[in-house]
Order: structure tokens, then sequence, then C-alpha cells
């Protein structure tokens, strides 16, 4: 049953889990972009920080349907719409990590690089950015895992993606077309997870792996 | 070279941590800070690279006001060694030690040249380079603090405790060796402790503060003798005070001027006739020169008795020795607090002249309680 779907789908399928990943990932690099720098500015901004993590993690307790729904009347319906919604997901768990992550390391060292004659962007190159890079590494795992996830949705507004077949599934009454949906898509985040873990291995500065306390 | 006119920080609420302090340093010289937590030691060394600015007064690097500096070039011009080591985990060694050569923009191949000349100054190899600060042992990272001080030559070098979460046995000897390149590389120090010994140990000047205020700056020998006030004195503590008798205070005055030595090529049948003549459990071993090479005890003479015949096979050579001209009271602390039975002491060419025993000890302490019967009893030997 199910080889015959795709032999009939396959090429089509191949194209769909295509979109899926370039949706999700678009999504996640913008909201790299986004959130890392917003997430160091934060960690300078004392009293605005609490406030203004509390606004974005109210954000993101909008059901997703909600928010693809509502850029339609501004943005349409396609590719667009949903990487940008797709994108303010992936912005919260980032930001979160690179606050944290920033201002968890030890006061000490950012007294030494301050007592060396660092300035304020080379202590954040030299010292705070490595540092809390494995948090921040960690952000983006669990943002590209989730997206790729939530990316079936960009199906209702015309984004494509493996949730088409997921879809059409539902609507139909067919298993293998929601099997043809769900499996790559589960697959696909758990390549992508394991792809992201070898990546971590190779950013995160060598010397920070033999440390038992977390930095 | 460093000159604080009356420096005051007033924190929010009208809390005075640093009072009105005064104070000028020499080119080359070693300062320490030293008082009770709260003293305002800390703040007043911080205000130097303004990591805290003065709230009121001035300070003055070679006559320039700091104030007038920027910051950040002030204080890459100042050597600083933080508290807790603060070397950054996620460099190596190498990139710890150049880190300020970087930010000055030096050429790769002079910060290899210098990062080089450093290590040797401490006597580690290139072999570290490429390890990361959680590979060494406490002793060496605090070493390489120190190093990263020196990075980029500064005159000046600020310390915070530097040596304050070392075990004492590592930190007497880092001490030992701080002291030995300060004075070789000429720089002035401003080092903040709450350790008395440390700061009897290093300093040219201590300088003792209290809530903010300055209560005494005068050299350990002057401090010791003629404490300002009840507070000194409490703070220097009583034992310390007995320590500086003015009649007795180099080794060679004390030492046994008769030490028990041997030569390598002699055997250990002659060594134990040796010390069965002379009653003692271990010999000092020199070489025909009167050099002194280590020592051999009568445990490893009866170890090796089947196996060796000569002193030379089962000679120690790791022997601790100091010099004829070092104080008292540096060789006291020495043997108390590393468990020694004796020390050799030596001349400027390593030449044996003389050992410090416990019970050379004994006689200080014994001079002593003829004066103050009072204030000291055996025990504390």
């Amino acid at each position: 049953m199910f080889t015959d779907f795709l032999k009939t789908n396959g090429p089509e399928l191949l194209i769909k889990a295509w979109e899926h990943l370039y949706i999700s990932l678009i999504a996640v690099l913008l909201g790299i972009l986004v959130a890392v720098p917003l997430g160091i500015l934060l960690t300078r901004m004392k009293r605005s920080a609490p406030v203004l993590i509390g606004a974005v993690n109210i954000l993101q307790t909008l059901p997703s349907l909600a928010i693809l729904a509502f850029f339609i009347p501004f943005l349409g319906v396609g590719k667009v719409p949903a990487i940008i919604a797709l994108f303010f997901y992936s912005v919260l768990p980032i930001l979160r990590n690179t606050y944290i992550g920033i201002k968890g390391i030890n006061e000490n060292l950012l007294e030494a690089g301050r007592g060396i004659g660092m300035t304020s962007w080379e202590r954040i190159r030299f010292v705070e950015f490595p540092l809390a890079l494995p948090v921040i590494m960690a952000g983006i795992r669990t943002a590209t895992v989730y997206l790729i996830g939530w990316a079936t949705l960009a199906s209702f507004i015309g984004g494509g993606g493996l949730g088409d077949y997921i879809f059409t599934g539902l609507n139909l009454y067919q298993e293998e077309y929601i099997i043809a949906g769900a499996v790559p898509a589960i697959i696909m985040a758990i390549f992508v997870d394991f792809f992201l873990a070898r990546v971590e291995g190779k950013v995160v500065p060598r010397g920070l792996k033999g440390t038992k306390q977390a930095v | 070279m460093l000159k604080l006119e009356n420096v005051s920080k007033i924190y929010k609420g009208g809390k005075k941590a640093v009072n009105h302090v005064s104070l000028e340093i020499e080119k080359g010289e070693f300062i320490c800070f030293i008082g009770p937590s709260g003293c305002g030691k800390t703040t007043t060394m911080k205000m130097i690279n303004r990591l805290i600015e003065p709230s009121e007064g001035a300070i003055y690097i070679n006559g320039k006001n700091i104030m007038e500096k920027d910051p950040v070039e002030l204080r890459r011009e100042i050597g600083y060694v933080i508290q807790q080591i603060g070397l950054f985990p996620h460099m190596t060694i190498l990139e710890n030690i150049t880190l300020v050569p970087k930010l000055l923009k030096w050429k790769e191949e002079d910060k290899l040249v210098r990062a080089k000349e450093l290590l040797k100054l401490v006597d580690m190899g290139e072999e570290y380079f490429n390890r990361y600060p959680h590979e060494l042992s406490g002793g060496q990272q605090q070493r390489i603090g120190v190093l990263r001080a020196l990075a980029s030559n500064p005159p000046l070098i600020l310390m915070d405790e530097p040596f304050g979460a070392l075990d004492p046995i590592t930190r007497d000897s880092l001490q030992e060796e701080f002291k030995h390149l300060q004075r070789t590389l000429d720089k002035t120090i401003v080092f903040v402790t709450h350790d008395m010994d440390e700061a009897i140990k290093l300093a040219d000047r201590i300088v003792i503060l209290k809530a903010g205020k300055i209560v005494q700056v005068d050299t350990p020998d002057e401090i010791l003798r003629h404490p300002a006030n009840e507070f000194v004195e409490e703070f220097i503590g009583k034992d310390r005070l007995l320590q500086t008798r003015p009649n007795v205070e180099l080794v060679k005055q004390m030492m046994n001027r008769s030490p028990i030595s041997i030569t390598e090529e002699k055997t250990l049948q002659e060594a134990i006739t040796l010390m069965r003549d002379k009653r003692v459990d271990s010999l000092l071993v020199v070489d025909e020169m009167n050099v002194l090479r280590g020592f051999v005890d009568i445990e490893t003479i009866s170890e090796f008795r089947k196996k060796a015949t000569l002193i030379s096979e089962v000679v120690n050579r790791e022997v601790f020795s100091v010099k004829e001209d070092t104080l008292i009271r540096d060789v006291v602390q020495r043997i108390l607090k590393r468990g020694f039975k004796y020390v050799p002491v030596v001349d400027e060419h390593q030449r044996l002249v003389g050992i410090m025993t416990r019970a050379s000890l004994v006689d200080i302490v014994y001079d002593s309680l003829w004066g103050e019967e009072n204030t000291m009893t055996t025990e504390s030997v």
C-alpha cells in the first residue's frame, strides 16, 4: 500500500520535504540573527530585561494557528508569511538561552576582562559570547526541532511543506498521506538535531568541555 | 610614580568605603594594602585602574591624572591579577597570556616571542601553550595569571589577593618566586591581601587600612617594631611582634656554624659511622667546593644498604635551603609551616655555611621568654 504511494508521489514527497526543511531553517536563521544580538543587548539592560523576556513569553503562548492566520491580512498567503510566523516562535528559546547563558558567566571572568582593558565589544566577542555558546546552541537546537514540527502548519496558509500531506490525509481519511507527512518530519527533526549537535561540538571552545561546572 | 591625593569613594546612601586616602608610591616599590574585610583595600586598588571611579580626590600616574585618560587605554597600561585566578577557560594558555598584546594589536610573531619569554620566567615550557587552564594545577594557573599581567610589560601591576585560593605550600613558593620576579623586572606593585605573613614577606611598604582610612604606612620592620596603635598591634598579632627582636634578625646570627656534612664519593658505611659519631640522623651532602648537593637520612641509607655503596647513589637532591642573610622570621615561618626538622643555610654561591635546626628555634624562643615571660609560652613552637 505504502510502496504504491511512494511510486506515485515519491518525487513530490522529496519536493515537499525540501520545502519543509528550508521554511524551518530560514525561520531559525532569522531567529538566530535577531535573538542572539537581542539577548546580548538584554543583558545590558538590567531593569527592562525581565519585562521584555516576559513579553516574548506571552507571544510564545499565542496559538500558532492564530499567528499564522493573523498574518494573512498583512502578508497574504504563501511561504513568506509562513516563514515570518515561524520566525516569531524561534525567537524566544534562542533569546532566553542567550540571556541566561551570558548572565550565568562567572563575575570574576568579566572583571578580569574589564581589568585587563577590554572594551565592551571585546568582552562580548572574546569572553561573553564564547562562554555562553554552549547554552545558546542548546536554545538553537530546541528552536529548530520545534520549528520543524510547527512548520507542518504552514500548509494552512499555503506555505507548502509536509503539512500538505497531513492535511490532505485528514480531509480525505487517507492514512498513508498522514504517515507520508508525519514520518519524514520526525526523521528530519532527528537528523537536523543530530547535525546541530555536531556543529555544537565544532564551535564550542575545547577548553570548556573538560570543565564540570556550567559556565 | 603613583600618587593618590585625598581619594575618597562614597557609595549611594553616603557610605564611605574609602575616606581621604593619600599615598605616594615610588617606582619599583612593592606595596601591600592590608586590613580587615570591608576596610576599603580592594576599593582603593580598583580606583587605580578605574574599575571603580573615585568620588573625590585625584590619582596620578607619572604625574598624569588618570581621570583624563580613556579607562580602556589606562587598564591596558596597568597589569591586573585577579583574585581566584580569572583565566579564561575557553582560551589556551597561549591565548590567555597574549590577550593584552592581542588587544593592543601586536603582530603574531611578536606575541609568540613574548609568550615564550614569559613562560621561561616561571620555568614552564612551551608544551603548555596549547593546554587549557583546567588542565593545570592551581599554582600553575596563578603563575599564568601573573604572566598575563606581565605580558605587555606594564610598569605598574595591581594584584587582588592573587594567592588567596592556593594551598599554603604552593602559596609560599609562589610568593617567593613572585618576589624574586618583581625584583628582577623592577615593577611597581600594588598588592591587596588580608594575610599579614604574606604582606610582611613581600612588601617594601605595608599600608594598613581600617574603615576606609590609612592607619599606618611603613616598612614591615617598622610596623613590627613600632605599631602605630593598638589596632595595628592586634592586627599583626603578638607572637609576630616577638619574632622581631632587634638584636637577632638574620639567619647567620642564629645558625649553627658547624653542620655535619659529607661528600658524594664517600661510602654508606662511612656515612653511618659519621652519623653515629655526631649523633645525627641525617647528613648534608656537599661537593668538594662545599656546595650543597642534597641530603641523606638514616631511613634512606638503611633502605638502600644492600643495593648501593656510594652516597652519590642515594642522595636526595630535593633539599630546601635558605640564604644566610634571610630574616629569622621567614625561616621560622617555613620551618613551622612545612614541618622541616632543619634547614641548611648557604651563602650566595650555594656553599654550605650553617644549619638552622629546631633547637636553634628553641633558643630564640627562650631568648624571647627572657624578656616577655608572660606573653608567650613554649606551646607556640
